[in-house]
């Protein structure tokens, strides 16, 4: 099936005072109808501002180069307004805190369908019924009643639910999630996991979600792709790449969580920190702070991102072989 | 509180704190009890009526153990931490520290608790003074409780801190915004050292940090511990983190203990279901376990904490709540040794639940 996105040598580059930032230094992927792509790493690791340059939302001070084909259309070359017709027609959007995509002072009635009237023209009274219907869908219970409430009489959980819906107003072929749960507990994290997993099933959407909580990306994802220092170091099927991690920071980010299963010895841990896009070292991205510390190549050239099994591709000179290969 | 709320919460009061069961004979010595809440009661008045944030918690920490308190927001988690460093005043209750009663101390007072009880809270970035060097901060504390004599005395202490946490002596130099978020947390920890206190109360300490840097931060609060036997109140949402830190866990749930016990009988045979719930909530790192798994998914959200539901708090959100739950409000009471569930049906809802 043809990619809903796809993305080659996307890079950005943001000018700061101290410089420029290389926030996305090349990065390829791309998601397929009904399928989930997680993008995980840690902050800075460019994860969200690849699917924000992706989709013409990268800041003003942004220079973002490569090549964005949604369906059919190059997205770079497209006028702003161009752009943003496609995006409002086939893209939904869920951010981390409620809030900044929420109006405080209009009804969640009206927002949730405000998209949706512009592009699908739809009448301010098929709005209403569509609004109720859509906020059923995600589960707001007594739908026909709180469509006319406001944001701040909702909880947290209910207004993710409200900004899931707004995004599926449009009835997109891909919904982009960055940290959607990450604000949220637990236990409602789980039930907004499972209204994304049950509506992703029943309407075929393509989602990427942006995460750093690989326990998520375990429960979630299709394909997987693992971001640092701007660049994919891992990506493949999320069974491939948490059942064999090839790359030497895949394996330690895995294992530095605590596993109630084991024992209750010392974490494994990976020494340092992530590098600054202000600053990144000039071969391998991880290199300062990996336990392989191959050679001098790895300080001073570039790995190429090689497959290690299908679909599973890895951007070291030391992979891990994978089991497959082993049998 | 109602007269029945009240009596229920007499009788809880009336239970001895968790672990201290003077029949039990104690294989180890159960050490001395270097904090205590008892029956601690923390109401904020706001304009949409009283916030019970904390309703009703009694709980022990014994020097040199990790005692963990985890619970979502709301819980009421780390208000009763605040309350034992007295940074929030008890409605009702007693607040005890090295043996005592700090409830009603004056605020000159305090300063001497201060010394007693650290915290290293979840936002190394926003406690830390922007304009003072790391050295300055962690020299505050040395100067305010008068533990060093002199420039000179004072700056290997800080120096001698830096190391303690691993950073090295020339970032004392530095300003917090030239560091990254795990050596601020460092620094927070250095800071809460400086007054060797009985108690360090950590509220969500490695919440804001990356993966990578959680576990180091994890490793060294463990390495400290164990070099300078460290009592540690270790306050978080993280179940996996809490399990993997503490000797002892206690669960909250709208302002209550509703489940306490050593990490593994929490993890591997939680008694009150808002517990089986949090757990097969968690998500774990490996996919072929999460397609297996069967999750507890719950209704609805965490009631206001103006207008706790009577008797059971969690029966609103319980799949196995029953009429008695709207009844009585359950008090912990012995599931297994050492292990105390709040819950009239403890254990037995548990399994109905996961084998449904």
């Amino acid at each position: 099936m043809k990619p809903v996105l796809a993305v080659e040598d996307l890079t950005v580059t943001i000018g700061t005072r101290r410089g420029p930032a290389h926030a996305v230094a090349g990065v390829d992927w791309a998601v397929r109808p009904g399928e989930t792509l997680a993008l995980v790493g840690e902050s800075g690791s460019g994860k969200s501002m690849s699917v924000l340059a992706a989709t013409g939302l990268a800041p003003r001070t942004a220079r973002v180069t490569g090549r964005v084909h949604l369906h059919d259309t190059e997205l770079t070359g497209l006028t702003e307004e161009r752009r943003r017709r496609l995006r409002g027609r086939h893209i939904g959007f869920v951010f981390q805190d409620p809030m900044t995509s929420l109006n405080p002072v209009l009804t969640v009635g009206r927002q949730v369908t405000e998209a949706a009237e512009e592009h699908l023209a739809l009448t301010r009274r098929a709005a209403r019924s569509r609004a109720v219907e859509l906020l059923d869908l995600v589960g707001i219970p007594s739908a026909g009643q709180r469509v006319d409430a406001y944001p701040h009489q909702f909880s947290g959980g209910m207004r993710q639910r409200v900004v899931i819906a707004m995004a599926l107003a449009c009835e997109p072929d891909l919904l982009i999630a960055d940290e959607p749960t990450t604000a949220l507990d637990v236990t409602t994290q789980a039930q907004i996991v499972e209204l994304v997993a049950d509506l992703q099933q029943r309407l075929g959407t393509a989602v990427v979600w942006i995460t750093h909580d690989l326990g998520v990306v375990a429960g979630i994802a299709d394909t997987v792709a693992v971001m640092y220092g701007g660049r994919i170091l891992e990506q493949g099927p999320v069974d491939a790449v948490f059942g064999a991690p090839s790359h030497p920071y895949t394996g330690a980010l895995l294992a530095a969580r605590p596993d109630p299963a084991a024992g209750g010895g010392d974490l494994v841990t990976i020494a340092g920190a992530p590098p600054s896009p202000l600053d990144l070292p000039a071969g391998c991205a991880f290199w300062p702070r990996c336990p392989v510390r191959g050679d001098a190549r790895c300080e001073h050239e570039l790995p190429p991102l090689v497959p290690v099994s299908a679909g599973h591709q890895v951007r070291t000179f030391y992979p891990k072989p994978s089991d497959g290969e082993r049998r | 509180m109602s007269e029945r709320q009240r009596a229920d919460h007499q009788l809880n009061a009336a239970v001895p704190a968790d672990g201290a069961h003077a029949a039990v004979p104690k294989q180890r010595d159960p050490g001395e009890v270097v904090a205590e809440l008892d029956d601690l009661a923390v109401w904020f008045p706001t304009p949409a009526g009283v916030v019970r944030a904390v309703d009703g918690v009694s709980l022990r920490v014994r020097r040199g153990e990790t005692l963990g308190l985890v619970g979502e927001s709301g819980s009421g988690k780390s208000t009763a931490g605040l309350a034992l460093l007295r940074l929030v005043d008890p409605t009702s209750g007693t607040v005890r520290v090295a043996g005592e009663d700090v409830t009603r101390w004056s605020r000159r007072r305090l300063r001497a608790l201060r010394r007693r009880v650290a915290m290293v809270f979840q936002d190394p970035q926003a406690s830390l003074d922007p304009r003072l060097t790391i050295g300055a901060s962690i020299a505050e504390p040395l100067i305010v409780h008068r533990l060093t004599d002199g420039g000179a005395a004072r700056r290997r202490r800080v120096d001698e801190l830096l190391d303690m946490v691993g950073l090295r002596g020339e970032l004392a130099d530095r300003h917090p915004h030239e560091l990254s978020g795990g050596q601020r947390q460092r620094v927070g920890i250095a800071r809460a050292l400086a007054g060797e206190p009985d108690l360090i109360v950590l509220d969500e300490p490695i919440a804001s940090l990356d993966l990578s840097v959680q576990a180091q931060i994890m490793n060294l609060l463990r390495r400290l511990q164990r070099d300078l036997g460290l009592t540690y109140l270790f306050i978080a949402h993280d179940l996996a983190a809490v399990e993997h830190m503490s000797d002892r866990m206690a669960v909250m749930y709208l302002g209550r203990i509703v489940e306490t016990g050593t990490p593994a009988q929490i993890w591997r045979d939680p008694a009150h279901p808002y517990t089986a719930a949090l757990l097969s909530a968690v998500p774990v790192a490996d996919p072929q376990a999460e397609r297996d798994r069967r999750r507890i998914i719950l209704s609805g959200d965490i009631p206001s904490p103006v207008d706790p539901p009577g008797g059971c708090r969690f029966r609103t959100r319980c799949p196995q709540a029953r009429p008695e739950c709207a009844e009585t409000d359950p008090v912990l009471a012995e599931v297994d040794p050492d292990h105390r569930a709040a819950c009239l049906f403890a254990g037995e809802a548990v399994r109905a639940m996961r084998s449904r």
